[in-house]
């Protein structure tokens, strides 16, 4: 512990924090001059509240993101306790099966989605069966939704097995001694067992499904998502400006949702982003 | 086989970042050869003492450290050549046993032939030879020691620092390996500083031991001075069980709840006398010095562990080679022998 | 234990979930060999998309292998000396560092990539260059990495295998490389499979970042599901899955940074000893 180390870690550590100053904290800082800089100047900021167009596709990423992020624990908790609590043949297969598709990228994701509810999509061709018309809902909000619940559900049943692997056994055993039924060990135990592990993932899930944009990408460029709507204020309209401002916005909202949760949950959250 | 070197802490403290303090200046000499033992509770700065001998720690400004009367205390450990040997062995799991020894060597660029010489020769003495190839993963507790000591000495350290090596052993080992431990040290004749809060360990390696207590030295000497003279409270309570009662001298006794206490000394005063089990002997009630009752009896096989409740609150502990079963409510007397201390009764415990 | 109600309505419901993850993966796969997927299978299987993918989009799949490894190169170089001089220094400086280096983490990719094109874009040389897309892979990869590294830094005592191997006289950066750097093994492997295969997946931020010249795999699959017909880009995706099974199998196996293993017990009496009563544990969980 003297100088010399001091001198040894600082020369370890220089080469990661020049690229991460170079690449990133001068881009971000460049970003936000940048989104100061275009007509309205720094009301940019403001504009997306004062422009019906980016104040609903604020809130519409906003209430999928949370739709999304509450149908995807939902779903987890049921599968994620009953794969972690449950031995029988066969179950290390559906793990697998079920994280399988944990690394797929947005665009294929959004690639499953047409294959289950495009034009040519299973539920299209059950429906048609069934009710005699095709259901076809992957190019909307209803198809994203589906997506992003596709996305999040291999990474947030990870989470929950791994927590619930860690929860003291002995805890819920002395709550069926005390002659708790399974419902309310669940709910008593379990549940809050899970807490951490809960607001973690969920935090995680909301971020990305806020910032994603390969999924949207795919399905179509008229679902006005955030991200969507960057892409297009970049792309189409040239509007670097806004575009920049409307992505410091998310990247704050994203930024806020992770730490809010990484306060509530007192681990690291952003670590499995 | 490897000469000793002599070491000296010249006011040695020790204060860490936060503003505690881990020792209060300390000076004290090694002899080369000398096997010192630093004994004492957690947090009582042995175990500070020695890193600052190894180089791990330096100490505030002002202390130095010697090796030999040549000031090192601003020689970083890789240079000081110290052996040392951790509570939890340390051993490089990237490397397997034959790799770990020559490790030292390797670093100080030993010619191949000499230095696989010299960690065959380590292996040997340490009785791991057959163990050369395995992983570290592969050894237990004990085997793992053996290979962290043979790594150690296999440098040529001018001193060996021991921290705690045997703490992570179950009892029948550690007494085994405290065995071969004192007779490697006595074979070497190296200097070798051996930390511990482990007291029979003290006793049995120690040519002197150092007893610490919250950062300070509370008494430097033999093995049996510190058994037999313990020269405070705090180092009678913390080697062995040691027996307390309070009096009042006057004419040649000891006056206490418990009975009356032959006494040598002079004057009139407070006391507080101070004797071992084994200084006790069981009599009949009316012949002891002091007097009370059986209150329960251990059977350890070779003697028996009673304890004693007399007059007032004294509770008296007495070891004894008797064969007869004390029961429990049996009244009996016990004598005190000469080997007892009295402090006065003002001095804090 | 007889199995409850629960248990049956719970394992459906699984499977049900299992389902919907993997029947259009098999849809995907199948259509990718079918001669025609909107008259079904009975078109008859071919080969022909899968060579038609190849044709089209080989360059992609080598541009996105060649990333990928650039990439860890980059995160192993940077990455594993900054995760031991946070494991090193816990404090309110390195903890700052980490949080700074795991930002990328917590800002959309789109973002990332649009204040990258600002500011770095006007270097013609450097835009137009595969160089461009492996800045933005490294910033979002390299928290993985350290993440890794870390995590098997502070579950072994790195600590004291320095200091004893200071003792023994290696110097900093020989302890550095010799004891410090095998000893992460498990972590930067682990690390490295997390790193391609991000990296091979990556859409947010390569979007943004490519030019018609450095298409990686991402970036062709949407530009085959936007242009071109139904089967061709589900060959595209199978090929895509067929890179993408042995990273997430060496995953499974290796993904977890390994605690180091305890002392073996004293003799052979004392293992056998030890295994029974690990099994009897188990059993009794």
């Amino acid at each position: 512990m003297n100088n010399r180390e001091l001198h040894h870690l600082s020369i370890l550590v220089l080469p990661s924090l020049t690229v991460f100053a170079a690449f990133f904290l001068l881009p971000m800082a460049r970003l936000v001059t940048v989104a100061g800089s275009g007509d309205m100047g720094a009301y940019a900021y403001v504009a997306f509240l004062t422009t019906p167009r980016y104040l609903e596709s604020l809130i519409a990423t906003v209430v999928l993101s949370a739709s999304v992020t509450v149908a995807t624990l939902a779903i987890s908790v049921v599968s994620g306790l009953f794969l972690e609590r449950n031995r029988f043949a066969g179950r290390k297969i559906l793990i697998a099966l079920i994280t399988f598709p944990l690394a797929f990228p947005g665009v294929v994701v959004g690639f499953m989605v047409i294959m289950l509810a495009g034009r040519q999509g299973l539920i299209g061709d059950i429906t048609k069966v069934l009710a005699g018309d095709k259901l076809v809902f992957a190019y909307s909000m209803a198809g994203l939704f589906m997506g992003y619940v596709y996305f999040s559900i291999p990474r947030v049943v990870l989470t929950i097995m791994a927590a619930a692997e860690k929860l003291n056994p002995a805890l819920e055993e002395a709550a069926r001694s005390l002659g708790a039924s399974p419902w309310l060990v669940v709910k008593d135990v379990i549940l809050p067992g899970l807490k951490p592990a809960l607001i973690a993932s969920g935090a995680i899930c909301f971020a990305t499904a806020m910032g994603a944009f390969g999924t949207a990408f795919t399905l179509a460029t008229d679902i006005d998502v955030l991200p969507m709507t960057i892409y297009t204020e970049f792309t189409l309209n040239a509007n670097i400006a806004m575009a920049a401002a409307l992505s410091i916005v998310l990247g704050l909202i994203t930024w806020v949702a992770l730490n809010a949760a990484r306060s509530l949950a007192g681990s690291t959250v952003a670590a499995a982003g | 086989m490897i000469s000793g070197t002599s070491v000296s802490l010249v006011e040695c403290a020790k204060t860490f970042p936060d503003g505690t303090r881990a020792l209060s200046p300390l000076s004290f000499e090694i002899e080369d050869g000398e096997t010192v033992v630093f004994l004492g509770p957690s947090g009582c700065g042995k175990t500070t003492t020695l890193r600052i001998i190894a180089g791990l720690e330096s100490p505030d400004p002002g202390g130095r450290v010697l090796f030999d009367g040549e000031d090192v205390t601003q020689v970083p450990i890789e240079l000081r050549n110290v052996g040392m040997v951790f509570q939890s062995y340390a051993l490089f799991p990237n490397m397997n046993v034959e790799q770990n020894v020559a490790y030292g060597l390797k670093v100080r660029k030993l010619p191949g032939a000499e230095s696989a010489r010299r960690v065959r020769e380590m292996l040997e003495m340490m009785d791991i030879v057959a163990l050369k190839d395995r992983e570290i993963d592969q050894l237990s507790g004990g085997q793992r020691q053996r290979v962290a000591l043979a790594r150690a000495i296999a440098v040529r350290p001018r001193v060996l620092l021991l921290d705690e090596p045997l703490t992570a052993l179950d009892a029948l080992l550690r007494e085994r390996l405290r065995v071969d431990i004192d007779a490697l040290l006595r074979r070497l004749g190296i200097t070798a500083i051996y930390v511990t809060h482990d007291q029979a360990e003290a006793m049995a390696l120690g040519d002197r031991i150092v007893v610490m207590s919250h950062g300070d030295v509370a008494q430097v000497g033999t093995p049996r001075q510190i058994y037999f003279q313990p020269s405070n409270r705090f180092v009678a309570d913390f080697i062995g069980t040691m027996n307390r009662v309070r009096g009042f001298v006057s004419n040649g006794v000891v006056r206490t709840d418990a009975g009356t206490i032959p006494w040598n000394g002079q004057g009139e005063e407070e006391v507080e006398v101070l004797f071992r089990p084994e200084n006790l002997t069981i009599t009949e009630p009316e012949r002891g010095h002091l007097t009370g009752v059986v209150e329960t009896a251990f059977f350890l096989g070779d003697r028996t562990r009673v304890i004693v409740r007399g007059a007032g609150d004294t509770v008296l502990v007495v070891e004894t080679s008797d064969r007869h079963e004390f029961r429990e409510g049996e009244k009996v007397g016990l004598i005190v022998g000469p080997d007892m201390l009295t402090f006065p009764d003002g001095e804090a415990p | 234990m007889a199995r409850s109600r629960y248990f049956a309505y719970q394992l459906a419901f699984t499977l049900l979930v299992c389902a919907f993850l993997i029947v259009p993966v098999c849809m995907s796969v199948m259509a990718g060999f079918t001669n025609n997927f909107f008259k079904g299978i009975t078109s008859g299987f071919t080969l022909r998309w899968v060579f038609e993918v190849w044709d089209l989009y080989a360059d992609t799949i080598f541009l996105s292998m060649g990333i990928a490894l650039a990439c860890l190169a980059c995160t192993i170089v940077l990455g594993v000396p900054a995760a031991y001089v946070l494991a090193k220094r816990p404090g309110r400086i390195t903890r700052m560092i980490e949080e700074f280096l795991v930002l990328p983490l917590a800002v959309p990719g789109l973002a990332i990539a649009l204040a990258l094109i600002i500011s770095y874009g006007q270097i013609r040389g450097f835009r137009l260059s595969w160089t461009f897309i492996l800045v933005g892979h490294v910033l979002y990869t390299l928290p993985f990495m350290i993440r890794a590294v870390l995590a098997v830094l502070s579950s072994t005592d790195f600590r004291t295998l320095e200091e004893s191997a200071a003792s023994l006289g290696a110097t900093f950066w020989q302890r550095f490389f010799q004891i410090v750097v095998p000893n992460c093994r498990s972590g930067i492997l682990a690390g490295s499979l997390m790193v391609v295969t991000l990296s091979i997946g990556e859409f947010n931020l390569t979007w943004m970042l490519h030019t018609p010249l450095t298409k990686t795999l991402p970036v062709g699959l949407a530009d085959s599901y936007a242009s071109m017909r139904l089967e061709i880009g589900s060959a595209y995706t199978f090929v895509f899955l067929v890179m993408l099974i042995p990273l997430l199998m060496a995953l499974q196996i290796w993904g977890q940074p390994r605690a180091p293993r305890k002392a073996v017990a004293e003799d052979d009496a004392g293992v056998v000893a030890a295994r029974r009563r690990e099994s009897g544990s188990q059993a009794a969980r």
